[in-house]
């Protein structure tokens, strides 16, 4: 057989083993990939920026922001800062892949650039088949994913005038995708106060300080409490209880 | 606004998301990561599926009709299914359509 052929069958066996963990993200950003080309549109920008942001930037709650600040003053400053506030719990994500990533070179590039929310989750909670190099399945999920966001994000640019059906409510794919993988970990009992203390925190954050300011605050009181209860933490990770 | 600034715009975006993805890996590469990252790594990704739980539902009112009340229902539906069956795929997707089901019915 010739090489590229190899190499074609090799990457099909990564995409069909891959493909199975992202199905929820597939439900999940066909709807909000639509929701954000027709805003785009609507909004009176030419469809070409969708599939443009959804490599450029590729975030979902980082370009829905971008729509509206892209509507006021020409401010990339502005645009900057207050992306770099909104994508902010993405420190975790690189924070926790760190040693996991290392040594993967232009693999690790790839996977570090498309860590979204749902991807990391992926991530926490697939199990890499038997015989199969952990990166490159990685990879497969990673990109399979950033290619659904941008068919669905062109689609919503270029069709969104003839999409008519309601499917208001769909977004709860999303909030079910992460509530299961929290359920999965907190399977295993070191787990289970990390993620106490990350929704105590979330909710006495979001309580106080309301849907739009507490995300930054509750990242910092996570970390306090994490790193306050260290040694008790790790404790329990080597006794398994 | 121009097309090249509408660029710059997105431009910038992206710069500033790749930041946040980035960043931890740019700050420890090419040394060791020191214990502490080790543990937050292995703490961090529990606590942080549940804070982004809790960020999905921070616009759900319980004062108000219907009181969270269609987001409790089929959170509580998917955590059983799961429980039964374990399968993620599964209970997503049940979860949901119980959601989108109550949304228009309460």
């Amino acid at each position: 057989m010739n090489a590229p052929l190899v190499y074609a069958q090799a990457v099909f066996r990564y995409l069909k083993a891959a493909f199975p963990a992202t199905i929820p993200v597939l439900s999940g950003y066909w709807f909000l990939g639509l929701a954000f080309g027709v805003l785009l549109t609507t909004s009176g920008f030419s469809p070409w920026w969708a599939p443009f942001a959804a490599i450029v930037v590729y975030a979902g709650s980082g370009q829905l922001v971008a729509i509206g600040l892209l509507l006021a003053d020409f401010d990339p400053v502005g645009m900057f800062l207050t992306v770099l506030l909104v994508n902010a719990r993405h420190l975790f994500y690189g924070l926790s892949t760190i040693e996991r990533f290392r040594g993967w070179g232009p693999w690790r590039a790839y996977l570090v650039y498309s860590l979204t929310d749902e991807t990391f989750a992926v991530f926490n909670s697939a199990r890499v088949p038997d015989g199969l190099d952990e990166k490159r399945y990685l990879t497969a999920i990673a990109g399979m994913d950033q290619f659904y966001w941008l068919v669905a994000t062109s689609a919503g640019a270029f069709a969104g005038e003839f999409i008519h059906f309601d499917v208001t409510g769909i977004d709860f794919v999303m909030t079910a995708l992460f509530f299961v993988i929290c359920l999965q970990q907190i399977e295993s009992k070191p787990n289970r106060a990390p993620a106490l203390i990350g929704f105590g925190a979330s909710v006495l954050a979001l309580v106080v300080l309301g849907p739009d300011m507490f995300l930054l605050p509750a990242m910092a009181v996570i970390l306090g409490l994490l790193l306050a209860g260290r040694s008790k933490l790790e404790g329990m990770e080597v006794a398994g209880v | 606004m121009a097309d090249w600034q509408i660029a710059v715009m997105f431009l910038a975006a992206g710069l500033a998301t790749v930041i946040t993805r980035a960043l931890p890996a740019l700050v420890f590469a090419g040394r060791d990561v020191p214990p502490v990252v080790s543990y937050l790594a292995k703490v961090l990704p529990p606590a942080t599926m549940a804070m982004l739980v809790v960020f999905c539902l921070r616009k759900v009112s319980v004062i108000t009709q219907p009181f969270g009340l269609p987001e409790l229902l089929a959170l509580a539906a998917t955590g059983a299914l799961w429980f039964w069956r374990k399968n993620v795929i599964l209970s997503v997707l049940v979860g949901t359509a119980l959601y989108m089901v109550l949304l228009r019915v309460m």
